[in-house]
C-alpha cells in the first residue's frame, strides 16, 4: 500500500485542471458530434426535399385528371336514325352503329349552337362535331339500347368534350400548339371559348376516371381506372388469402418447431435470398409455369396474384419470424412450465404477442406487392382490357390489369392527355398505399401489448 | 439457528423424486456429473452452490424443461414416485402439470390475473364449469397469499402487479394445475427483501401440500426455508443432507469453504 504513491502510474494526457476549462480533446469530441448531427440533418432534409418534389410534381400534373371537360346540351333522339323500323326491337336497333349516334349528337349540338346564336367562326358542321368526344356516341348508344323508350324524346346529354378541348381548358393545349396540331384548329378553340361563355361547355368532377375501363389512343378523355382498380383489389384479396396463411404457418414452423440442422439453415438462407430476387424473374416463372404448364388464363388476376404471392411470401416470412423471435423466451417457459403443449404455447401466448409485428409486416408486404408492375407485364396484365372483370369467383379468371401496369401503359402512349392520367393514377395508387400503411399502424396500435 | 435445527428433525418418510447417476451434457460440455439425490415429499429441498455449478440445470431436468434445449442431453435415472420420467412413454407436457415450475424472473402472461391462474386448469381440462374454475382460482390465489391483494381486480392485467405480487401470481399459476412437486429456480432473486420474506413464508406453507425444490444463491434463504440442502460444485453434487447438518457441520471441505464464503 505504501508504494502506491511512490510508483507513478502512466502519465495522464491532461493534467489536473479546472472543470470550467474545456480540454482540447473534449472540444474535438464535441465538434465531431456537432458535425455528425449536421450530416444527419442534411440527410433528412435532402430526402424530405426529394419526397416533397416528387409529391408536388405528381399532384401538380395529376390532380387535373380528376376533372374533365363536358358538353351539356339537349339531344333529340331521332327515331328516324336510331330505330328506322320503329318497332323498338333491340336486335334491330343494334344494327345502328356509333356512326348513327354520332350524327344524332352532332345534329343536337349544331341545333343548340344555332338556337343560342353562337357564331361558328366559319367552321363546317363536321369540324364542330369534332369537339365532341369520340367516346360519346358509344356511351349514348349503350344508354339507348338499355332503355329503348328514350327514342323519340329529347334528353339533356352530358358528354365528354374531345381530349384537345379538355386539354385547352386545363391549359395543356394552346392556340399556338393548335396551329401545329392536325387534331384541332385555333378556330375550334375559339368556338370552344364561345361555347364555354354560353354555358354549353364546362369542367366537372370526373367519376368516370375511377370507373371507366381504359380507352384507345384516340379518346384519352374516356380512359379510366375502373379495370385497374378492380384488378388491383382482386390481386390484393387473392394475395392476402394465399400468402398470409402460408407465410405465417411457414414462419411458425421454422421458428418454433423445425429442428435446428443444416436443412433448416439452408431453407432460412434461401427464404432470405428469395426476397432479393428481381421481381421480373418471378414474372417469367409465372409465365412459364402458371400459364404455359398449368394453362391458367392469361392476364387474369389469379395468375397475377400467384406471381405476386411468390414475391411477397419471403417478405412476410421474414417479418413474421422476426416478430415471433422478439417474444421473450420467459413467456414460452411460463407456458411450458404449466404443462402447455408446444402448439398451445405458440397459439395462446407467442402468436398474440407477435401479432402486431406480423400484421405490420404482412400489410407492408402486401403494399409492396400492390406496387409491382414488372411481373404483371410478363403474364399479360398489360393488355388493353376493355371490359370490367366480373364479380368473384369467376372474376378472378377474367382479364384485368393493375394500377401500376395501367400507369405504365398510359405513360408509354404519345398523347399528353395520357401523361396527365398516369399522374392521376399515381395519386390513386399512393392513396391506396397510404391507406394500407395507416391500417398497418392502426392495427399495430390496437394489438400492441406490454409484458 | 436453534429453530432451524428443530425444523430439520422433521423427517419425511417417502422420497418423491429419486435421481441416480444423472449426467447432463450441453453439446460437448459435461454440465452435471453423477448426481444422486433423493427429494423427500412434503418438505423443502434447497440446491445451493456457486454460479454455473449446474443446480438450475439439474432442477430443469426434474420436469424435463431441458427438452426444449436441442443440444441438451440427459443420462441416468430420474424417478418420480418410482416411475422413470425419461421413459419413452412419458409425455413431458403431462409431466410438467405434475411437476410445476416457478422461474427466476416473474413471468406472468400478459393477460388478466384470473386468466393467468386459470390457464393451467383450462388447458388440462381440470374443471367442468366456470364456477369450479372460479373456485380453483380463488383457492390457488389464497394458497399463494395473494387473494386479499387482488380479489377486487381479478381482471386487471397480471403484468401490472408489483414484482413480489407477480412472483406469487406465478406460484399460484404453478399450483393451479395440481402439481405434486414444485420446482423454484431462484424465485426471490428479482425481489426486494419484503417480497422475499413473503415468498419465503409462502414456500414454508406450501411444504404441507407439495414437495418443494428451490434453487437459491442465498445461503440464508436455504437455511430459513429448507429441511434438506444439496450443495453443487462444478457439476458435482458435493454434499447432501439435512439443512442443519450442512450449515453447522459440513462433511466436505468444499462445502465448508462455500458456506463460510471462501469459494463461490
Amino acid at each position: 500500500m505504501t508504494d502506491l504513491s511512490a510508483q507513478p502510474g502512466p502519465a495522464l494526457v491532461s493534467p489536473a485542471q479546472s472543470i470550467y476549462v474545456t480540454s482540447p480533446a473534449m472540444k474535438r469530441r464535441n465538434a465531431a458530434e456537432t458535425r455528425f448531427r449536421a450530416y444527419g440533418l442534411v440527410a433528412i432534409a435532402l430526402s424530405l426535399t426529394m419526397l416533397a418534389l416528387m409529391l408536388v410534381t405528381i399532384f401538380r400534373d395529376g390532380t387535373s385528371s380528376f376533372f374533365q371537360a363536358r358538353l351539356g346540351y339537349p339531344v333529340e333522339l331521332s327515331e328516324k336514325v336510331l330505330d328506322p323500323k320503329g318497332n323498338r326491337n333491340r336486335d334491330e336497333m343494334a344494327k345502328v352503329t356509333t356512326v348513327g349516334y354520332g350524327k344524332v349528337l352532332a345534329a343536337g349540338l349544331m341545333a343548340e349552337l344555332e338556337r343560342q346564336k353562337i357564331d361558328l367562326g366559319g367552321l363546317k358542321p363536321k369540324e364542330v362535331a369534332e369537339l365532341i368526344s369520340k367516346d360519346a356516341a358509344g356511351s349514348l348508344r349503350a344508354m339507348v339500347l338499355a332503355d329503348p323508350a328514350l327514342i323519340g324524346s329529347t334528353i339533356d346529354a352530358s358528354v365528354f368534350a374531345a381530349g384537345r378541348i379538355d386539354g385547352y381548358l386545363k391549359g395543356r393545349v394552346t392556340l399556338e400548339s393548335a396551329k401545329l396540331d392536325s387534331n384541332i384548329s385555333p378556330e375550334q378553340l375559339h368556338l370552344a371559348d364561345r361555347m364555354r361563355a354560353a354555358g354549353l361547355l364546362g369542367s366537372g368532377w370526373n367519376w368516370e376516371f375511377f370507373t371507366n375501363p381504359d380507352a384507345s389512343d384516340q379518346r384519352p378523355e374516356a380512359a379510366g381506372l375502373g379495370v385497374a382498380l378492380l384488378g388491383s383489389l382482386y390481386l390484393m384479396i387473392l394475395v392476402a388469402v394465399m400468402c398470409v396463411p402460408v407465410g405465417v404457418a411457414a414462419s411458425i414452423y421454422l421458428e418454433e418447431f423445425a429442428p435446428k440442422n443444416t436443412l433448416t439453415d439452408a431453407i432460412e438462407v434461401n427464404v432470405s435470398n428469395l426476397a432479393a430476387v428481381p421481381s421480373i424473374v418471378y414474372g417469367i416463372l409465372g409465365l412459364s409455369i402458371f400459364i404455359n404448364v398449368l394453362g391458367l388464363p392469361q392476364s387474369s388476376s389469379l395468375v397475377g396474384a400467384l406471381v405476386i404471392s411468390l414475391m411477397t411470401l419471403p417478405t412476410i416470412i421474414i417479418a413474421t419470424r422476426a416478430s415471433i423471435r422478439a417474444v421473450p423466451p420467459s413467456i414460452r417457459d411460463a407456458a411450458l412450465g404449466v404443462g402447455a403443449s408446444k402448439m398451445q404455447t405458440v397459439f395462446h401466448h407467442v402468436l398474440p404477442l407477435a401479432m402486431p409485428g406480423i400484421l405490420t409486416g404482412t400489410i407492408l408486404g402486401l403494399a409492396a406487392g400492390l406496387g409491382q408492375s414488372a411481373p404483371l407485364l410478363l403474364i399479360g396484365m398489360v393488355a388493353f382490357v376493355d371490359n370490367h372483370p366480373s364479380v368473384p369467383v369467376e372474376g378472378f379468371l377474367d382479364p384485368a390489369t393493375a394500377l401500376p401496369v395501367q400507369i405504365y401503359t398510359w405513360v408509354t402512349r404519345s398523347d399528353p392527355a395520357f401523361v396527365e392520367r398516369s399522374n392521376g393514377a399515381i395519386i390513386v395508387l399512393l392513396a391506396f398505399l397510404v391507406t394500407m400503411n395507416l391500417l398497418a399502424i392502426l392495427l399495430r396500435r390496437k394489438f400492441e401489448r406490454r409484458w | 439457528m436453534k429453530d432451524m435445527r428443530m425444523e430439520s428433525r422433521v423427517q419425511s418418510a417417502v422420497n418423491k423424486i429419486e435421481a441416480r447417476k444423472v449426467q447432463v451434457y450441453y453439446g460437448e460440455n459435461h454440465a452435471i456429473k453423477d448426481v444422486d439425490v433423493n427429494i423427500p415429499d412434503k418438505a423443502v429441498t434447497a440446491f445451493i452452490g456457486p454460479s454455473g455449478c449446474g443446480k438450475s440445470t439439474f432442477l430443469r431436468c426434474l420436469n424435463r424443461m431441458n427438452d426444449t434445449i436441442p443440444v441438451c442431453r440427459v443420462e441416468g435415472l430420474i424417478q418420480l414416485e418410482g416411475e422413470d420420467i425419461y421413459d419413452k412413454r412419458v409425455d413431458p407436457v403431462q409431466l410438467r402439470a405434475k411437476v410445476g415450475m416457478v422461474f427466476q424472473k416473474p413471468n406472468p402472461f400478459p393477460k388478466s390475473i384470473y386468466d393467468n391462474v386459470a390457464y393451467g386448469p383450462r388447458i388440462h381440462g381440470l374443471t367442468r364449469n366456470k364456477a369450479e374454475l372460479d373456485e380453483v382460482v380463488e383457492s390457488c390465489l389464497k394458497k399463494a397469499a395473494l387473494w386479499n391483494e387482488v380479489k377486487d381486480r381479478l381482471h386487471a392485467p397480471g403484468t401490472g402487479l408489483s414484482g413480489g405480487q407477480q412472483q406469487r401470481l406465478c406460484i399460484a399459476r404453478a399450483i393451479a394445475t395440481g402439481p405434486e412437486v414444485l420446482l423454484m429456480d431462484e424465485p426471490c432473486s428479482a425481489l426486494d427483501p419484503i417480497a422475499t420474506a413473503q415468498v419465503e413464508e409462502l414456500i414454508d406453507e406450501l411444504r404441507s401440500a407439495f414437495s418443494v425444490v428451490i434453487v437459491t444463491h442465498s445461503m440464508q434463504q436455504a437455511a430459513r426455508v429448507s429441511q434438506h440442502t444439496a450443495f453443487f460444485h462444478l457439476g458435482h453434487l458435493v454434499e447432501y443432507g439435512e439443512t442443519g447438518q450442512i450449515f453447522t457441520n459440513p462433511q466436505d471441505p468444499r462445502t465448508e469453504s462455500y458456506i463460510t464464503g471462501r469459494i463461490g
